[in-house]
């Protein structure tokens, strides 16, 4: 999903990172209002953080004979909701622009809004959708996270079929060409993403009860209850 | 091993395989560059759409070899699985420090009231051996409409 350094049309570049911006500066205000009611919150934060870091640096072979990598973005949208993951995503995406030249400053925008605003948001209104038909927390989180995953993927493809449609099919040749590289790719990873990140709520569930009723991913003992355990 | 754990090291068993599977079937064969990165296609992708398209930025920094780009790489994993550890070491050492607490002061505690309150099995639960643990449990889940559908899973509750 890392549109290389240069690889974006002049106008897309900007028009991306203009698209990208208002959620990220939205995130900023949603993670400092959290830490601000929620001190408590910095460290679950920091982990979700972590998990989008080391799942971005795996680069796991796939059915299609090439290597891609998990986004881990569908965990920090869960339990802190998806503005959150713009700031935490856009970390993680600068990190690997600036020292590993994957992706770059020019197409921080478009990866950003694949992996940081779309990802999130794609994965958290698949898991709230499944909670409210009674689907059970797990079989909600592996949805939610592989829908993170893979909807990263195809955002990714839709960019640069807009930047670069096929001069003889268009836009949807291009898009077909892409998609076969990524969203193809990409299905067994965003299983794996959806295993692993059900791994870690379960070991969340088994270390931070309070927090995650407190967070609303787990339902609360009752009024005033959840706050009392710590 | 605890039912929990074995769920556990069987999800890993999972992803596990399906990392390597591709590999064992030697499904890369017949490509000019078996298991390259997507990003990587892409990119060539585009040379053959829009073959004098050129790049009008470069990285501002490039690792100078693919030993330097995988031990980056290698930091980027290890930063983000040591402060995930460290998040989980934590949980787990003031799960144990409250337990030792609890063990050494009986004190009354919010939860057992309404685990009082609850069917058998998960009295049984919040007055186990370990009371923390236990109110805990009983605090973080309630048996609403809609319940978590995870209560028959939860046969290791804060453990």
């Amino acid at each position: 999903m890392h549109i290389a350094e240069g690889f974006l049309p002049r106008e897309h570049a900007v028009a991306w990172t203009l698209a990208a911006a208002p959620f990220v500066v939205h995130g900023v205000r949603a993670l400092t209002r959290e830490v601000r009611a929620n001190p408590e919150s910095t460290l679950l934060l920091g982990a979700s953080g972590a998990f989008t870091f080391v799942l971005s640096a795996l680069k796991i072979p796939s059915v299609t004979g090439s290597c891609s990598h998990p986004t881990g973005t569908g965990l920090g949208a869960i339990l802190f909701r998806p503005p959150v993951m713009a700031v935490l995503g856009t970390i993680t995406l600068l990190f690997q622009a600036l020292l590993l030249a994957h992706g770059g400053l020019t197409t921080l925008g478009a990866n950003v809004f694949s992996m940081a605003v779309v990802g999130p948001w794609a994965g958290y209104a698949v898991y709230r959708l499944l909670r409210r038909t009674g689907a059970p927390l797990m079989a909600a989180v592996f949805c939610g996270a592989f829908t993170a995953d893979l909807s990263t993927y195809c955002v990714t493809s839709v960019q640069l079929a807009l930047a670069f449609p096929d001069p003889g099919t268009g836009f949807a040749g291009a898009l077909a060409k892409f998609g076969g590289i990524f969203a193809v790719t990409q299905l067994p990873l965003a299983v794996s993403e959806g295993l692993l990140t059900v791994l870690v709520m379960r070991l969340l569930r088994q270390s931070s009860k309070g927090e995650l009723a407190r967070l609303g991913v787990l339902p609360a003992a009752g009024p005033a209850k959840g706050a009392a355990v710590r | 091993m605890k039912r929990d754990t074995r769920i556990n090291a069987l999800l890993l068993l999972v992803v596990a395989a399906l990392a390597v599977l591709p590999l064992a079937l030697g499904l890369g064969e017949g490509r000019e560059e078996p298991f390259a990165g997507a990003d990587a296609q892409a990119e060539t992708a585009i040379t053959e759409i829009a073959p004098d398209y050129e790049p009008w930025f470069t990285p501002l920094y490039e690792p100078p070899s693919g030993e330097v780009e995988s031990a980056l790489f290698a930091l980027q994993a290890a930063l983000g699985a040591g402060v995930l550890a460290y998040y989980f070491g934590l949980r787990r050492g003031r799960r144990q420090a409250a337990r030792q607490a609890a063990a050494g002061a009986a004190e009354a505690r919010t939860g057992t009231a309404e685990a009082e309150a609850r069917p058998v099995t998960d009295a049984g639960h919040a007055a186990g051996a370990v009371p923390a643990a236990g109110a805990e449990a009983a605090d973080g889940d309630a048996p609403g409409a809609g319940g978590t559908g995870g209560r028959g899973e939860r046969s290791a509750a804060g453990e």
